[in-house]
């Protein structure tokens, strides 16, 4: 049982952040239909800026917070120079743009930064606090309280400011959108923007227990997109379920199983989930769409 | 008259086999010779892909997944079971058109963006397996292939595989021209338009949809039985992500169903590397840069976009 429970609680942190950039990945898609592989790039930036920021003497919360805007800029960039310009282009073009982005997001990081392996020291200290036999690492919960602060952010966001509105116009209808006065152009940059800054506080959070590098971002992209689409892509709730869902999984794969294919179980279940439910545990059902 | 020559099938595989014969004479060194081998063979699986993307319109971002597995094929055989490594490079070859035979099935249902993360699943699952079986695949090393020898000529040297690597590519671009004005090509090119409409002219669009996959697979798994048996080594790495969404990039950047335009797209992003040694630290940045000012600037390819420029001034 208390084997159990670690793997639960180590499941859950990881599995946030995989919900955090499925999440990511679900505004984008639904303001845009665009996939971005550079989502999980976002946390890498988030991660590798804080520590470099903070070796260069900055306080920790202020790197970090500079970190973040610069994941911004980077996702306003990304949608106004490769995004913008290539409207209309097919899904496999688009996609092969992100990737693109995503290689030479990594190209430059690995200039700017350096191809070693970082850490940040956690927040509040690294001694363990023992629940029901298992442990949780302080960090943990620093981790799991921020993706919930966040998630419950965008929410609010998304339904009670006129911006969110804006954006979930958008979304469900672009030419409606335009047709009431939304400055579309002006709303997917924000899913951008906003989509990179989750992307980089993910990064932030994460980087004491996992460690980041120039190039942890493919990894990251590549799960928070099979947690998007085993929730049924473009469905915010399904993105944090498939988040959670694939974060437990793997940590009982690694624990139970085997941990050398720890990274494979996020693929094994997505090609179950698309063999047998092609639209995602939430697809098939209508849902808000952010 | 050359607008005729510009669409025939017959000039492209003469143009092709006279820049092959010609560049020996050219280059100054062994050492291009070898950089051309390696055009040749990633050529070779680009065609593969030219054939599922640019005639079926179907993506597959795992691809060198069957590169692994005919790599392998050709270290593996000999090594464990005293194999003829050409006979190996059958096997994988047989054995990738096979996995592709049983994968392609669902995966091939699935469209889009669904596709695409599928098969992108289908690659990082063989690339794990072949970084993890160290016992059969030594692990992340990757594993020495023992040098191949026919009715005891000893295959080595940039020249010999040069000729070997130019011929196997000459001998895929013709079986790709061919399949594109066969039933089965005519089939995709029309499901690639619409699978309604393909399905309504009594096309079995599951069916040729699976071909396309199986032989893109077998192209793959040739492609890599040669590079593992040249390099004589043979590394997880040629499975990863990385080298899929390299092909997937050549068959673009060269032009979406042109046979011509996979080997241009091989060329290009097999040389960039090597052009760049002197900036190194900056080869993934440009890397990205250049997939992604082709993607936007020049969507339809090289080849294409000179073609059609050279039909129009034309007529």
């Amino acid at each position: 049982m208390a084997e159990f429970l670690q793997l639960v609680f180590s499941g859950l942190t990881v599995g946030a952040v995989y919900a955090l950039v499925a999440l990511g990945f679900t505004l984008i898609y639904n303001a845009s239909d665009v996939i971005n592989f550079a989502q999980g790039d976002f946390v890498m930036i988030g991660g590798m800026g804080t520590v470099f920021l903070a070796a260069a003497g900055i306080a920790l919360p202020l790197a970090a917070l500079i970190a973040i805007v610069g994941a911004v800029l980077v996702g306003l960039l990304l949608h106004r120079l490769a995004i913008e310009p290539a409207r209309g282009a097919s899904p496999v073009a688009l996609i092969m743009i992100t990737i693109g982005a995503s290689i030479f997001i990594k190209g430059v990081a690995q200039i700017v930064f350096d191809k070693q392996f970082h850490s940040l020291p956690a927040f509040s200290g690294d001694a363990p606090i023992a629940v029901g036999g298992a442990t949780i690492l302080p960090q943990s919960l620093w981790v799991l309280g921020v993706a919930l602060a966040l998630f419950v952010a965008l929410f609010l966001f998304l339904e009670k400011t006129l911006l969110g509105k804006a954006l979930l116009a958008t979304a469900a209808n672009r030419l409606a959108a335009r047709l009431v006065g939304v400055n579309v152009t002006i709303i997917l940059a924000l899913a951008f923007g906003v989509s990179a800054a989750i992307g980089a506080i993910a990064g932030v959070v994460v980087t004491p227990i996992t460690l980041t590098r120039y190039d942890v971002g493919t990894l990251f992209a590549l799960k928070g997109f099979a947690a998007a689409m085993v929730g049924g892509m473009g469905n915010p709730l399904g993105a944090v379920v498939g988040g959670l869902l694939i974060g437990l999984l793997e940590a009982f794969g690694a624990g139970y199983i085997s941990s050398t294919y720890k990274d494979a179980v996020a693929f094994v279940v997505i090609l179950l989930v698309l063999f047998f439910m092609p639209r995602g545990l939430f697809g098939g059902r209508s849902v808000e769409r952010v | 008259m050359l607008a005729r020559v510009l669409r025939s099938r017959l000039a492209t595989l003469l143009f092709l086999a006279a820049v092959i014969a010609v560049i020996p004479f050219l280059a100054p060194s062994a050492f291009y010779l070898r950089v051309a081998a390696v055009v040749w063979v990633f050529a070779l699986a680009a065609l593969g892909l030219t054939i599922l993307m640019g005639y079926a319109g179907q993506v597959s971002l795992g691809h060198a997944g069957f590169l692994g597995i005919g790599g392998y094929a050709v270290a593996i055989g000999p090594a464990q079971f005293g194999l003829h490594p050409v006979l190996c490079l059958g096997l994988g070859a047989v054995l990738a058109g096979v996995i592709a035979y049983l994968v392609g099935r669902p995966i091939l249902r699935l469209k889009g963006y669904y596709l695409a993360i599928a098969t992108l699943g289908f690659g990082v699952i063989l690339a794990l397996v072949f970084h993890s079986e160290s016992q059969w695949t030594g692990g992340p090393d990757g594993m020495q292939v023992a040098r191949v020898t026919l009715f005891g000529w000893r295959l080595s040297g940039a020249a010999n595989w040069y000729w070997v690597t130019g011929g196997a590519l000459l001998i895929g671009a013709w079986l790709a021209l061919n399949i594109g004005v066969s039933p089965t090509g005519r089939a995709l090119k029309a499901l690639h338009d619409s699978e309604v409409a393909a399905a309504g002219a009594g096309i079995d669009v599951g069916s040729r949809k699976l071909a396309a996959f199986v032989i893109a697979a077998v192209y793959a798994a040739v492609a890599g039985g040669l590079m593992a048996a040249m390099n004589g080594l043979i590394t997880p790495d040629a499975a990863s992500f990385m080298h899929s969404i390299e092909l997937v990039a050549m068959v673009i950047i060269g032009g979406l169903g042109s046979v011509l335009g996979a080997v241009v797209g091989a060329a290009f992003l097999v040389v960039l590397p090597q052009a760049l040694t002197f900036m190194h630290e900056y080869e993934q940045a440009v890397l990205g840069l250049l997939i992604m000012v082709f993607m936007i600037l020049l969507p339809a390819g090289i080849v294409p976009t000179i073609r059609n420029w050279l039909l129009e001034r034309l007529s």
